[in-house]
């Protein structure tokens, strides 16, 4: 009997063969709070990626990839716990989802050197490169949506804005006022008026500032809410019977949860993206088949094909395939944090990629270098159809104002440089 | 008459409209506070709570689904039905009824005479209880709330005010509603506490509880009550607030507009609740309109406890409430 599960034990030790540590991602997630309509979605894409990953590919380059989740409530105390909570299981890669998180874990994660991925959020001049060695915000910024969402109404208007009036409706936060001095610039270029209506957290009350939006009569209105903010713009804005075709949201301020509540009322609202939208893509038939119907789905598995998802989706996406540029750099499977930042630096979105990974279309092509960790910053706008209860989109990714984004990218990364000592990275 | 003085009066009149919601909130704090002595903290959260509760039995939705179906490995979500408005909100009803009962059973029934703090503290804990269970029953998605209140602009205002002043005002057909229907719950509430048996009773309770006790006034029946009647008022407040943005988290925080209404009104008085809520609505309201293109908006959050820190300068107890003497 002893020799036989000694045998037993040697032979499972050698098929196991030897044991390879997993490719850690952590999420820092929140599925409670007042913003979590938001978070759900997001972190149910991320980890059903990797979820995919594993079922289908047995991980990247052939080492298990694990998504341990932390809640964050999207408070930034928390976001900072889970931050020290998870780096020690081996993280590569932070996604904190929050702006605020992020200025937090900038200093942080440098000095630990793990990077950060904070995609179309965060500290926008984080695109220097030289700068921000471990931060990275591609594949678009807070200044490309501002000049993203001028760009479309030049072409909407003959490419004159000359005359004309935009409001901006913005969260009184750090991340509300992240657009102003973008459009402040755009406006004395493009030759248009800027309203500025802040509103305080968390939104729900904005009658006031509709009231104006009323009085004063913008010809445009630009939406940078988050959570109930954007339900109560959206409700005001059908309340005043503002043309919902000139009104334009932020990424953050366009899901199906933000117009839903308004019903028929928000149909035409728009909004910025720089993912694809809806499920119609090859990758949606693997999740199927090895995430949702094995029972494998994150969280309800009921958020497949909405806009947070596929965003969460395609940051996964993004993670993996600088994770897998990271082993061909290093010529190693198992990728340390630092290791994943080469990868990130070096990551090339090219479309046959992008195909072969069965999501050919849901972003832009782009190629990070040391001194743009940003991308190309290409922005496309989507309307929402209150009949078909969907979000399409009217314009594809199209390029944004570096004229005016790269001076205030320099400016600002410049003065984070000289306050914090930072010697150049490139 | 100028355009700004025009406008203003937009302001004003959408400023007691607002001021009527922050209302609703605030009876809610002001029925317990004068019953029992307690500040509930979870007041916002019962919002959320009765207004979940409510578009989850008008949509059919089956209560912890995700919770039974990670027990079971089910898949149910949905019963399959949709129930009447006035039904669900009966439903409703009953179980914040539930709500009430299960509150004085499990947590107030063992902390008679403990300090008002310990009270307070307690009302806490219930609050992120309650914003748990709510999520667990009901998922934490943003849900649409419907039954049947008219939204949108007031035509017959816009029109009647550009005939006589040249300019359209917007009154929001919600906002009018909730005014009415404030209106009433107040009447209701009066005449309640007034003519009926249960509420002489619970003023009594209210003056000096021992003294009920002494005369055969049930305490446990009383504070069940009450807590029922918050409930309602919870439940009315969560359907004005939650038809203008939807049924989400959110709806907890409005307590916070709550909080200076109480301070400026009055913890103890009816009246003083819905005063207060209409100084604080156009207060605020007036501020932002002038004031706050000046100091770069935003500035109703902050202007509310401005305003009711002056008042509470000059009267403590607030505008309605009870002038406390005690002897040294």
């Amino acid at each position: 009997m002893k020799t036989k599960l000694t045998t037993l034990a040697l032979g499972a030790m050698m098929a196991a063969g030897p044991a390879m540590a997993d490719l850690v991602f952590p999420s820092l997630s929140y599925r409670t709070g007042p913003f979590a309509a938001g978070g759900i979605p997001f972190a149910d894409g991320y980890a059903d990626y990797f979820t995919l990953l594993n079922e289908r590919d047995g991980g990247i380059g052939g080492v298990k990839t694990r998504v341990p989740e932390c809640e964050t409530g999207y408070n930034t105390e928390k976001g900072v716990e889970c931050y020290e909570a998870t780096k020690g299981e081996g993280a590569l890669v932070y996604q904190p989802l929050s702006t605020g998180i992020t200025y937090q874990l900038i200093p942080k994660a440098t000095a630990d050197d793990i990077p950060i991925h904070s995609m179309g959020y965060g500290r926008t001049s984080a695109k220097n490169g030289d700068v921000f060695s471990h931060v990275f915000n591609y594949p678009a910024n807070y200044w490309n949506g501002a000049s993203g969402a001028v760009n479309y109404l030049l072409g909407e208007n003959g490419g004159d804005l000359n005359g004309k009036k935009i409001a901006l409706v913005y969260h009184n936060s750090a991340y509300g006022k992240e657009p102003i001095r973008t459009l402040e610039e755009l406006a004395k270029k493009h030759g248009f008026e800027l309203v500025l209506l802040p509103v305080d957290s968390p939104g729900q009350e904005q009658k006031s500032q509709w009231l104006q939006i009323r009085r004063d009569k913008p010809d445009y209105v630009v939406l940078w809410g988050w959570g109930v903010m954007n339900q109560a713009a959206v409700q005001e804005a059908a309340n005043i019977r503002f043309p919902m075709e000139n009104f334009i949201g932020v990424w953050w301020s366009g899901a199906e949860h933000d117009v839903t509540p308004a019903g028929d009322k928000a149909d035409g609202y728009k909004a910025l993206t720089f993912t694809g939208l809806g499920s119609d893509y090859p990758i949606y038939d693997d999740l199927k088949k090895y995430v949702v119907d094995t029972g494998k789905a994150a969280g309800a598995g009921d958020q497949l094909g909405s806009v947070q998802y596929n965003r969460g989706l395609y940051a996964a996406m993004l993670a993996a395939e600088a994770a897998r540029t990271a082993q061909e750099i290093h010529g190693t499977a198992e990728i340390t944090s630092g290791q994943m930042r080469d990868g990130m630096e070096a990551l090339d979105i090219t479309e046959a990629k992008m195909a072969d990974l069965g999501m050919s279309g849901f972003g832009p092509e782009f190629k990070v270098s040391c001194e743009n960790h940003g991308g190309p910053g290409l922005v496309g706008v989507a309307q929402w159809s209150a009949t078909d209860k969907t979000w399409s989109v009217i314009s594809d990714f199209q390029p944004t104002d570096d004229d005016v984004i790269n001076p205030l990218v320099d400016e600002d990364s410049s003065a984070y440089a000289g306050e914090n000592k930072i010697d150049p990275n490139c | 008459m100028s355009e700004q003085l025009v406008y203003a009066m937009e302001v004003i009149l959408n400023g007691l409209m607002a001021g009527v919601l922050y209302a609703l909130v605030a009876l809610g704090f002001v029925l317990i506070f004068k019953a029992s002595g307690i500040f509930n903290y979870a007041q916002g959260v019962m919002a959320l709570f009765a207004a979940m509760t409510l578009v989850g039995i008008m949509n059919g939705q089956v209560p912890f689904s995700h919770l039974i179906n990670a027990i079971f490995g089910s898949h149910i979500t949905q019963f399959g039905w949709q129930v009447p408005a006035v039904i669900a909100i009966l439903l409703t009803m009953a179980v914040m009824v539930l709500l009430a009962w299960c509150v004085q059973q499990f947590v107030m029934r063992h902390l008679v005479n403990q300090e008002p703090i310990i009270l307070f503290m307690a009302t806490i804990g219930l609050a992120y209880f309650l914003e748990g269970v709510a999520d667990l029953m009901w998922g934490s998605e943003i849900k649409s709330l419907d039954v049947g209140l008219p939204q949108g602009i007031n035509l017959w205002i816009d029109e009647t005010t550009l005939n006589i002043f040249g300019y359209g005002f917007f009154i929001d057909n919600l906002d009018i509603v909730a005014t009415i229907v404030a209106a009433l719950l107040v009447i209701a509430l009066v005449a309640f506490s007034q003519y009926t048996k249960q509420g002489r009773a619970m003023r009594a309770v209210a003056d000096d509880h021992q003294a009920a006790l002494s005369v055969g006034i049930s305490l446990n029946f009383i504070w069940v009550m009450v807590w029922s009647v918050a409930g309602f008022v919870a439940l009315v407040a969560g359907i004005m607030w939650g038809t203008k943005s939807g049924v989400q988290f959110s709806l907890s925080l409005i307590a916070l507009k709550a909080l200076p209404v109480l301070m400026l009104g009055g913890f103890t008085s009816i009246p003083g609740a819905i005063v207060g809520g209409l100084i604080i609505g156009v207060g605020e309201k007036l501020f932002e309109f002038a004031i706050g293109p000046l100091v770069g908006g935003a500035t109703e959050n902050w202007f509310a406890y401005v305003l009711a820190l002056i008042f509470l300068v000059f009267r403590p107890q607030g505008l309605f409430g009870e002038k406390i003497i005690e002897r040294v």
